[in-house]
């Protein structure tokens, strides 16, 4: 196994593609290290990224937007006051990953090239409308977050691309977001099912709305029923309904030892009404 | 019959809550565990483990691994004892054991060793592990109870079976137990109201911090050292030496600090196996688990499927009761269902009364104890049917338990007729409880349990050395899961009149002591307790000696008050009383070294039970439940270190709670485990747990010096059952089955399918 620490992205991107077998990026290391520690793969090539100049900034930018560093943690996107005002629903749910220690280097990044469908922080980052750069070997491309997972365990990531950068949108006026996820326990866990809901309002009215669910289909998946059950209405019972309803239906889940599909597929419904109510307040202020 | 010499008050060191001694070392980091010993010269040890349920081994070819670099010794079954011979049930365990630590000819669960390479290096182990190939016939297999009791079962050893089973059972059926007394027929039909319920629970594991880990050393010349985190090194010892064909003596074992034990350190798993690749290696072997190893391999508790059936008339008495339980403790005999069967009606008066268990063969691991083996899962289905029939007849459920409960004098389920116990303290201290009387809020549901353990004495000795200074060093044998160390020289402290801080108690080694079983049945402060005491009783006797002689008076004119010898009485005549470091600092010159000894096998355990209250919550959406608020009330006999005692309490509850809501090993149709990780084996995390109050009840048993009885099992008996009658009242439908996980609970809402 090679270990390299690239100065650049570039650097990484040229590493990255010239490498034989197995390769994988390294930042906060919190699935990367688990796997090598279990034996699940032994990479050829570890390339750790987080010493890249920037590569944990986080920054607010002139037009309201924010870009985060692919090494920003959990625990500094938590302690960032602004970026929670703006962005509470993302930050809570990073910040739902793993334990103290985990926080202090857990990434977004890492969460979503780690291609869990359970992954917390992605069903956020969808619902946010999040882009990210992808670098590779033909430059540089911006791409919505959703185009990133493909499968569990895998991502639309070519050989030798890489996330440089995460981008989350200006918060506007009237907006808000909030992520849940159902765990038998208190915390240490993993989502049974995840949803994420970012709403935008004029008054009482919805007027955008982005839904995603995590750990019911292969990936997270953005489901447009759902937001257009609740646009146009002042998240009244029946739209709640219909929401439940659209998030349920959207459910493609498996059995396994974390849930079974019914439950899956119930426990949706229950949480984007619980998620849309808390997106809701917060939009309302 | 009471000690003559028993002492249940005017105690100076009993009763108190001073640090344990221990502290310091573990807060510290000083502390040495399983895996903290090294040794020169050292290797690393891998063990190779069926990925198959149950498979024939066909052949299996090491020369691959055996040429590796750094690889030093590869072994296999051939390299243990062959005068191990196997035989039907229990009189077959030390082969079971020997079967378990390293497969013979069929790999019988997943997880199951086959191999074990020793190199230099733990990662050149690992790589070598994988390196050794096995080829197998991969053979149908079982894991549930009830299907391996099913006619069309694969048979996982045949002629396993004891003579008791009753003829025409499934082979897997390997083990019978029947007890009770009465008529049924006419207790039933007295009977205003009879329920009669179908309880499941699954295999739950200890869930100790601390994998398995030894450090072990054997020469050809059949002299060992084995360093290893156990219960009980006494055993540790026999067992190795019998699985390696070794002289009992010439293998020193000793005990590391342990990182929780629960019953599944009882046992050996690795230190055989250790021990045979260091004799081939010719080096020092350490082998430590990881935590999958520990769940695929080591023994969970049995999982059970039983039938309950009581009987009540209106005013709340039963008139007969009967259950049947059946419990699978993986590929070998020995799930404890004669202790869940014997445990199921301990707490109740019962005119009519029968239970049956079976011990059945499937392909998982080999159950180990876990904490009053058996005892909670009774518990779990006759408390909830008792709260079933309290609900339907409108009683209260500890006025109904107290009205039938078990008291001095009365006949035992399971036959003997019980000594003096505190079953009706707990309840009585439970029902005066504010816990009991604070009015529910909507969405809660409350639930009570009592429960039962036996508790154990078991062969024990131990030794107190008095040191020049006044100071003692008291030496015992039984390694320290629950603050021990502390409780003894307390009992030391207190029958010498010296400080607690003078004396240091340390488990010693198996060649510092005779052999002392292991640290298990709520045992050792009952019986390294009265040991102590008896020691030091020793100790004070030739203290007592010496003083007559430098007095010139009879030794039985001299007594022991306060920490000095003293004359008994005025005809001893007058001589200022003699203080312990006074006769320590000249013992060289007058008799020598004074020790104090005491080795037997104490018989006066005093059992124990318990009443647990739990409030809990469930979300009618989700299925989620979150306990509210946790009562143990408890009788202990004597609290000797009151905080540990309560430690014990809340430990019981804080594992009860596991097991009810989330905690089970999860079997794919390949059989094999899923959930071999602490992430998706759910034990709770602190934050799932409410500030768990204790109540410490204090009927001294009559068979130890002050009075104690042992604490630490009897804490898990109630949980399940009270937890699932809180549950079953806050959802308004009765659950039957655990863990009570969301899914299973939405289900039994009729939520969804």
């Amino acid at each position: 196994m090679q270990y390299h620490t690239p100065a650049t992205f570039g650097d990484a991107v040229a590493i990255a593609s010239g490498a034989e077998g197995v390769t994988r990026f390294l930042a906060g290391g919190t699935d990367v290290l688990v796997q090598l520690r279990s034996d699940l793969v032994e990479p050829d090539n570890l390339i750790d990224i987080k010493r890249v100049p920037g590569a944990s900034d986080i920054t607010k930018n002139p037009d309201g937007s924010w870009t985060l560093g692919v090494a920003a943690t959990g625990a500094e996107m938590s302690e960032h006051a602004e970026l929670g005002r703006d962005w509470p629903g993302l930050v809570e749910a990073m910040d739902l990953i793993g334990s103290t220690q985990v926080q202090g280097r857990a990434t977004l990044t890492g969460n979503l090239c780690n291609g869990s469908p359970a992954a917390d922080s992605v069903p956020a980052m969808f619902a946010a409308g999040v882009t990210v750069s992808v670098t590779g070997p033909d430059g540089m491309r911006q791409v919505p977050v959703e185009q990133i997972p493909a499968g569990p365990g895998k991502t639309n990531l070519a050989k030798g691309e890489l996330i440089s950068a995460v981008h989350v949108p200006a918060r506007r006026a009237g907006g808000g977001d909030a992520y849940l996820r159902f765990i038998p326990r208190t915390e240490m866990d993993i989502a049974v099912v995840g949803c994420g809901v970012n709403l935008a309002l004029n008054g009482d009215t919805i007027t955008e709305a982005r839904v995603a669910l995590g750990a019911v289909a292969p990936t997270v998946v953005m489901v447009p029923d759902a937001a257009a059950a609740i646009v146009g209405t002042t998240l009244d019972d029946a739209a709640l309904a219909k929401l439940s309803e659209a998030a349920a239906a959207a459910c493609n889940p498996i059995d396994d030892k974390r849930g079974t599909i019914a439950f899956r597929t119930h426990v949706a419904g229950v949480l984007a009404r619980r998620v849309a109510r808390i997106a809701y307040d917060r939009a309302k202020g | 019959m009471a000690l003559d010499s028993q002492k249940t008050d005017g105690f100076k060191q009993v009763g108190t809550r001073p640090d344990r001694p221990d502290g310091v070392d573990k807060v510290t980091g000083r502390a040495r565990f399983g895996a903290d010993m090294t040794a020169p010269g050292m290797l690393w040890g891998a063990i190779v483990r069926s990925p198959h349920a149950h498979a024939r081994i066909v052949k299996i070819d090491t020369s691959k691994a055996e040429a590796m670099d750094g690889v030093k010794a590869v072994v296999t079954r051939a390299d243990f004892s062959t005068s191990v011979a196997p035989a039907r049930g229990m009189r077959g365990e030390m082969w079971n054991t020997l079967e378990n630590v390293m497969a013979g000819e069929t790999a019988l669960y997943d997880g199951h060793a086959v191999a074990a390479v020793a190199a230099t290096s733990a990662l050149a182990a690992r790589d070598a592990m994988k390196a050794i190939e096995v080829e197998y016939e991969v053979l149908p297999h079982v894991t549930d109870v009830d299907k391996a009791m099913a006619e069309d079962a694969p048979v996982i050893r045949a002629d396993t079976a004891e003579a008791s089973v009753p003829e025409g059972m499934h082979p897997n059926v390997v083990r019978y137990h029947e007890s009770g007394h009465g008529d049924l027929g006419a207790g039933f039909a007295e009977a205003d109201l009879v329920v009669e319920e179908h309880f499941v629970t699954e295999a739950t594991h200890q869930g100790y911090i601390e994998p398995h880990a030894c450090l072990a050393t054997l020469g050809g010349d059949g002299k060992g050292e084995l360093w290893c985190c156990t219960q009980g090194h006494w055993n540790v010892q026999k067992v190795c030496a019998a699985l390696l064909d070794l002289e009992t003596s010439q293998l020193r074992v000793t005990a590391s600090e342990i990182g929780g034990g629960f019953g599944g350190k009882t046992t050996v798993f690795i230190e055989p196996v250790a021990l045979a690749l260091s004799r081939k290696a010719n080096k020092p072997v350490k082998v430590v688990m990881t935590r999958s190893e520990v769940f695929r391999a080591s023994g969970p508790t049995a999982s059970t499927s039983m039938d309950i059936r009581i009987g009540m008339k209106k005013d709340g008495t039963i008139t007969a009761a009967s259950g049947v339980f059946r419990c699978q403790g993986g590929a070998f005999p020995g799930a404890p269902m004669e202790f869940t069967a014997m445990c199921a009606f301990a707490p109740y008066n019962l005119k009519n009364v029968s239970q049956i268990g079976y011990d059945v063969m499937t392909n998982r691991p080999k159950q180990a104890a876990y904490r009053a083996p058996g005892s909670p899962m009774a518990a779990f289905a006759v408390e909830s049917v008792i709260d079933e029939l309290c609900n339907k007849l409108d009683l209260d459920t500890i006025d109904t338990r107290l009205k039938n409960a078990s008291k001095e004098g009365t006949q035992a389920s399971f036959g003997p007729k019980w000594d003096r116990i505190g079953l009706v303290e707990t309840l009585e201290a439970a029902k005066a409880h504010p816990h009991y009387s604070e009015p529910l809020k909507p969405g809660q549901g409350r639930g009570i349990s009592c429960g039962f353990w036996f508790n154990h004495g078991g062969e024990t000795a131990v030794s107190l050395a008095l040191s020049e200074d006044g100071t003692a060093q008291l030496a015992v044998g039984t390694p320290d899961i629950g603050g021990s160390r502390a409780s003894m020289a307390m009992m030391a402290a207190e029958e010498l009149g010296i400080p607690y801080e003078n004396v240091r108690c340390t488990v010693v080694d198996t060649a510092s002591l005779g052999y002392n079983e292991i640290s298990h049945g709520s045992r050792v402060t009952y019986a390294s307790g009265l040991a102590t005491i008896k020691a030091a009783r020793d100790a004070v006797k030739k203290l007592c000696a010496r003083a007559a002689a430098k007095w010139g008076i009879p030794e039985d004119a001299v007594k022991w008050e306060d920490g000095c010898a003293v004359p008994s009485g005025p005809n001893a005549g007058e001589h200022d009383p003699m203080p312990l470091a006074k006769i320590t600092a000249k013992m060289g010159a007058t008799g020598g070294p004074i020790v104090g000894h005491f080795e037997a096998t104490p018989e006066g355990a005093g059992v124990s039970f318990a009443t647990h209250i739990v409030d809990a919550e469930v979300d009618q959406e989700t299925g989620k439940t979150s306990v509210s608020r946790y009562t143990v009330v408890q009788d202990a006999g004597k609290a000797i270190h009151p905080t540990y005692v309560e430690g014990q309490f809340q430990g019981g509850a804080a594992q009860g709670i596991g097991w009810a809501l989330n905690e089970e090993y999860v079997y794919g149709d390949d059989g094999r485990l899923q959930n071999a990780t602490f992430l998706d084996y759910r034990i709770p995390v602190a934050s799932d747990l409410p500030m768990i109050d204790t109540v410490i009840v204090e009927v001294p048993n009559p068979g130890h010096p002050y009075g104690v009885r042992g604490v630490g099992e009897t804490s898990i008996c109630p949980p399940l059952a009270a937890i699932a009658n809180a549950v079953s009242n806050a959802a308004g439908v009765r659950l039957t089955q655990l863990p009570m996980s969301p899914p299973r609970i939405l289900r039994a809402l009729g939520t969804h399918d």
